[in-house]
């Protein structure tokens, strides 16, 4: 009886662990998309995104693989695709307005926005400014009016570096009331759970988040979204978040939520990514999925993308100018 | 009150769910058995194949939570039988479970571990279960200060493993805290010794740093031994008894009780995860109840009490993933992502708003836990038999886990090279005397300590004061002072028993 039980462990172990090394060798035929990130944050919203909708509207066959390459915000994923994996035709990358930024910055090493094939877009999310619910700040206005009296004491906080695009919702609400980014108490922390967790213990005051991450926090009433950076109010459960411009302040944040290829892609391998996501944006069951993740509409791709990108690198390298982040 | 628990039962109970959560700890005890593979891939592995079979919320939770608890169960395996921790948390798993099995006894070992992962796993699922919202509330109480005042707390306990040789410890923890400043520093963005090269940005991965240092050092050091055929002291003894014995188990009761508490309690915490658990839970049982100075050399206590804790972590963890929607570990980040998926969002409410969810993944815990002992403890026996397959297929066999599971995680070389690099570097180490425990410790905790003090200077603008404003810190520190002093102190006010004190410590 004995040995038969452990036979059959193990070669059930066997076949199991002979399946996982299958599915390792195949890996190669397999679609991917990297999150530069650790799991959980923006970036793997990014590729879950393309991998749930691509296979739930049949755009392809098998379930595309997600994989984490967190580090240097982005860079490391930048400088692997364009080092090591610059013609994989199955590999898409996950990007936003935070890889722009740090574009824009020189963060991202000797490269700059040119060296990648900017894909396309498939949703934008908005800045938001949040506080704790005990927070004594009802609304914009009277943060503002304290951030003024005294900046010093009013921390922010959020899941980026000083530069990362997470600062800068955080630099531009101050510069908004003439304060200086430099003057700004800014602590930078590993993603927006830990920013979120810092700020239901009161160890910051304002947590400068996105607001599709802040979706699963709205209904039980745990914080107090202050103001949204969009240009005009968010529908669904977000109709009720006055805007930032609405309440008197010229704050605005978009992000966009994209993907690239390595810069040997060949224009074919280009061109099918890029009709494959065209075709998918306009399924009505990929709204669904796109809503489903707080995302909101957004459809840029090929050649109109690629320059959309570049655009806005050249923008913000001018507003690190004016903000003094230069490098 | 405990609606959701009954509720949930039905849930857990239903054959579909009973089935999962059995695949889920088969699965999850094979991917902790394999280095490399651990958790966090496991279910980045199954999570798309669960959403595309089209299981309800529950049952998908259900089977990754499996895989999730599962996999703190197997990674104690090759930590004891191959000196290769299986995965994060097993790492303290070595210091006492292969000295074990080099004694003969790999079957007790496997058998008394399995036994202390359920203890500590059944600790902190009643833990959730009764004080899983209460809790919450603490956990996010801990800031950045009072994460440093736990770090500087845990480096303190770790004085207790300066044992034999005190400087080479220190030295080792030093190591370990250098190799986790490698990359993109987490507050500016400024590179540090990365030496331009852009693989080095992300700093040193955890698996590659800890397959690096024990396994492929593992693997030289049998490769040196082949060449010395006649090597006794390097032979593996016959397999003795199999199974554990009661008398043995109960011995280690008290260990296995107040590991699991600590495991608990570092599991709930934000931020912290299993190989923190277990490395607090290990040096503070030492201190506790190492009267003849044998952890280290096979203590049975020695192994019960890190197995405990870091099943207890893994369960604790689920707390402020479930209460808060803030995850506990990378492992409930990933759960949190499953769940947002399917359009549940975690938080206060989800008590009430989808008991069936709630109710049905902790019921799951507790009976995917009783699974897990069901299937670890008669099992134990036959995978002490690993031990008797030869070197000359052990060790390929080992070299081709550790290959893979590195390369899988990064799809990179450069990972595969960086992890060669540090096996070398730790099988010099442990010619050189070093033990590997304290450069993993220093590499772990370092780099939370670094992020937290610099986070918490940030907050106060660089005044110290706020590392002790709070009640929390100020208590982490005293501690910590009284770990370090009390050792001291004690033999020198009793002077009694100083003689008998010191050669204890020495």
């Amino acid at each position: 009886m004995r040995i038969n039980t452990a036979i059959r462990y193990v070669s059930g172990i066997t076949v199991l662990g002979s399946a996982l090394l299958m599915g390792q060798v195949q890996a190669n035929e397999d679609t991917e998309c990297i999150a530069p990130a650790k799991p959980g944050g923006g970036y793997d919203l990014t590729c879950r995104l393309a991998a749930n909708a691509l296979l739930e509207t049949g755009l392809i066959d098998k379930p595309m693989m997600v994989s984490y390459m967190p580090g240097g915000i982005g860079a490391v994923a930048y400088n692997h695709v364009i080092g090591v994996r610059n013609d994989d035709p199955n590999l898409i990358v996950a990007a936003s307005t935070g890889a722009a930024v740090n574009l824009a910055l020189g963060k991202f090493g000797q490269y700059d926005a040119d060296e990648v094939r900017w894909l396309g877009a498939l949703g934008a999310d908005y800045g938001a400014i949040v506080v704790n619910d005990d927070a004594p700040w009802q609304n914009l206005d009277q943060l503002m009016e304290d951030l003024q009296t005294q900046p010093g004491e009013i921390v922010f906080g959020a899941g980026g570096t000083v530069g990362s695009q997470d600062w800068m919702k955080a630099a531009l609400t101050a510069k908004a009331v003439d304060i200086s980014p430099r003057d700004l108490r800014y602590v930078a922390f590993e993603g927006g759970g830990e920013s979120l967790a810092a700020l239901l213990g009161d160890h910051i005051q304002v947590f400068t988040g996105d607001m599709s991450e802040l979706r699963p926090h709205l209904e039980s009433g745990t914080v107090r979204v202050l103001a949204s950076l969009s240009e005009e109010r968010l529908g669904g459960p977000y109709a009720d978040i006055p805007t930032a411009a609405e309440q008197g302040y010229d704050v605005q944040w978009p992000i966009w939520r994209g993907y690239y290829m390595g810069p040997d892609v060949s224009d074919e391998a280009y061109q099918a990514w890029v009709d494959k996501l065209e075709t998918l944006s306009e399924e009505e069951a990929f709204a669904e999925l796109r809503d489903a993740r707080g995302l909101f509409p957004m459809s840029r791709f090929g050649d109109d993308f690629d320059g959309y990108v570049k655009d806005q690198v050249t923008q913000f390298k001018q507003l690190a100018e004016e903000v003094g982040l230069t490098q | 009150m405990f609606d959701f628990l009954i509720d949930g039962f039905g849930v857990a109970l239903t054959p579909l769910n009973l089935g999962l959560a059995f695949l889920g700890a088969m699965l999850g005890t094979l991917f902790g058995a394999l280095p490399g593979i651990g958790p966090i891939n496991g279910i980045a592995i199954l999570m798309p194949l669960a959403y595309t079979l089209g299981l309800p919320a529950e049952s998908a939770l259900i089977l990754l939570a499996g895989i999730y608890t599962g996999s703190e169960y197997g990674g104690r395996m090759s930590s004891i039988l191959l000196n290769v921790p299986g995965d994060a948390g097993a790492v303290m798993t070595t210091l006492d479970g292969y000295p074990m099995a080099k004694k003969g006894l790999a079957g007790p070992a496997l058998g008394l571990s399995a036994v202390s992962s359920f203890v500590g796993a059944t600790i902190a699922i009643i833990g959730l279960t009764l004080f899983a919202p209460l809790l919450a509330r603490v956990a996010v109480m801990f800031g950045p200060a009072e994460f440093f005042a736990l770090m500087v707390f845990a480096f303190a306990s770790m004085a207790v493993m300066m044992g034999k040789d005190p400087i080479k410890t220190g030295i080792g923890a030093v190591l370990g805290v250098m190799i986790a400043m490698v990359g993109v520093d987490s507050g500016t963005g400024v590179l540090r010794y990365t030496f331009g090269m852009a693989e080095l940005y992300d700093g040193i991965d955890f698996v590659v740093m800890i397959i690096g240092l024990f396994a492929i050092s593992e693997i030289l050091l049998m490769l040196e031994h082949a060449n010395r055929p006649s090597n006794e002291s390097d032979e593996m003894p016959p397999l003795g008894r199999v199974m554990v014995s009661l008398k043995e188990v109960l011995h280690c009761k008290w260990t296995m009780l107040r590991c699991g508490l600590i495991g608990f309690i570092v599991g709930v915490l934000p931020g912290t995860g299993a190989s923190v658990a277990g490395a607090v839970a290990y040096t503070t049982e030492k201190r506790i109840s190492d009267k003849d100075g044998t952890f280290g050399t096979g203590n049975m206590r020695g192994l019960a009490a890190p197995e405990s804790a870091n099943n207890a972590a893994a369960a604790g963890s689920f707390v402020p993933m479930l209460t808060l929607g803030i995850p506990g570990s990378g492992t409930t980040a990933v759960l949190l992502g499953a769940l947002m998926l399917y359009n549940i969002t975690p938080g206060p409410l989800l008590f009430t708003e989808r008991p069936e969810v709630a109710g049905g993944l902790i019921a799951s815990l507790y009976v995917g836990n009783i699974m897990l002992l069901a299937l670890n403890l008669p099992l134990a026996g036959v995978f002490a038999r690993v031990l008797t397959i030869p070197r000359w297929v052990l060790v390929p066999a080992i070299a081709i886990l550790a290959f893979i599971g590195v390369y899988q995680l990064h799809s990179d070389l450069m990972a595969i090279y960086l992890m060669l690099i540090i096996g070398v570097f730790g099988y010099l180490l442990r010619k050189l005397g070093f033990s590997l425990a304290p450069v993993i410790l220093g590499y772990v905790l370092g780099g939370l300590m670094e992020d937290n003090l610099r986070r918490a200077l940030s907050i106060s603008g660089g005044d110290t004061g706020i590392l002790w404003q709070s009640g929390i810190s100020l208590g982490l520190w005293i501690a910590a002072a009284a770990l370090l002093i009390l050792p001291w102190l004690v033999p020198k006010l009793l002077p009694s028993n100083s003689t008998e004190k010191n050669k204890q410590g020495a």
